[in-house]
């Protein structure tokens, strides 16, 4: 299936959960925050909040700024 | 109550000085700059994480939460809906409901969009976000926040990144006057330690400033320039100053001075 991952498409397995794709984007859960569709899901959320196909995904996180 | 305690929504923090964390040459002189502002609270921003990019979160590898207190901002917004999003947002990352709500009406000046504000200060209230807007040295607007339950008003001094110092001091102390059960943090503008000691000695609760820490020849002493301004504005403005006269007034006594008979 296809995802919009911070506005890029990119490919990822069937059902993953936004604990598996954090994984392969080599992210520290501990430091993100992530949206799907508009909504933040909640960190103790990602071990099961399934993506589904067209999903758009934000991972973000802090960044030096004033 | 301490001269260097600035205390937003009922907690304290030990110095009156807010420093961003953005435009430093490197994240050491960052963290020492930091140190050396003797800033409890200190912002960031809020960004997708960088794809191409593997780890690079140095943001938290240089200053640690546990010391210092993050206030996530929301820059970048130009409306309530995105800036509402990403105060969620930094919500989830930081785990703290400090938020410097940023909404922006002009690219060129960066002032703020002060409709969108209120608007998103009003649905972030009510979801439990203690909420700072960076907002123009406007009165009206300024109660506006206040009524709406901003936990402070920031208006700036002069535009972000300017330098230029306080630019409407006559607006800005009408504020001050007129706002007395939150805080009034001013916010952008900061130029250099003097700009600072005079926002303070007009009454300001504190002041938050980046650009002008990080882009100084030398951050680090510049920072230690600007925590002995806000100290000195803020006692000078604890202290009570001398009206202005037009006239000497002799320091000396009078009396008992030589002169020719």
């Amino acid at each position: 299936m296809t995802v919009f991952l911070n506005g890029q498409e990119r490919e990822a397995p069937d059902g993953v959960t936004v604990l598996g794709l954090l994984e392969t984007m080599d992210v520290r859960p501990g430091r993100v925050a992530v949206e799907v569709n508009g909504a933040v899901v909640r960190r103790a959320d990602y071990p099961r909040r399934g993506l589904a196909d067209r999903d758009r995904v934000e991972v973000v996180h802090f960044v030096g700024g004033g | 109550m301490k001269s260097d305690t600035l205390i937003i929504a009922g907690r304290s923090y030990s110095s009156r000085l807010i420093v961003g964390t953005g435009k430093y040459p490197n994240p050491d002189i960052m963290r020492r700059a930091i140190e050396a502002s003797g800033a409890a609270m200190v912002t960031v921003a809020v960004r997708r994480v960088d794809l191409s990019r593997r780890g690079g979160d140095a943001i938290l590898d240089a200053i640690d939460p546990k010391t210092v207190t993050l206030l996530p901002n929301t820059a970048g917004c130009y409306n309530a809906e995105d800036a509402i999003r990403t105060a969620r947002l930094a919500r989830e990352a930081g785990l703290s409901d400090l938020i410097k709500l940023e909404v922006i009406g002009d690219e060129k000046t960066l002032f703020p969009d002060t409709e969108g504000l209120l608007q998103a200060t009003r649905v972030l209230v009510k979801e439990g976000f203690v909420v700072l807007p960076y907002t123009n040295d406007d009165l009206v607007v300024a109660r506006r926040l206040r009524d709406a339950g901003a936990a402070a008003v920031m208006p700036l001094a002069a535009p972000i990144g300017s330098g230029l110092g306080v630019q409407n001091p006559a607006t800005l102390r009408l504020i001050l006057e007129e706002i007395r059960d939150i805080p009034v943090i001013v916010d952008a503008g900061v130029g250099t330690a003097s700009d600072a000691a005079v926002v303070m000695e007009m009454g300001a609760d504190g002041v938050l400033m980046n650009t002008g820490i990080a882009g100084a020849s030398d951050p680090v002493k510049m920072a230690r320039a600007m925590r002995l301004a806000i100290e000195a504005g803020r006692l000078a403005y604890e202290a009570g100053r001398i009206p202005r006269k037009p006239y000497a007034t002799a320091s000396s006594p009078i009396d008992g001075s030589i002169r020719r008979e």
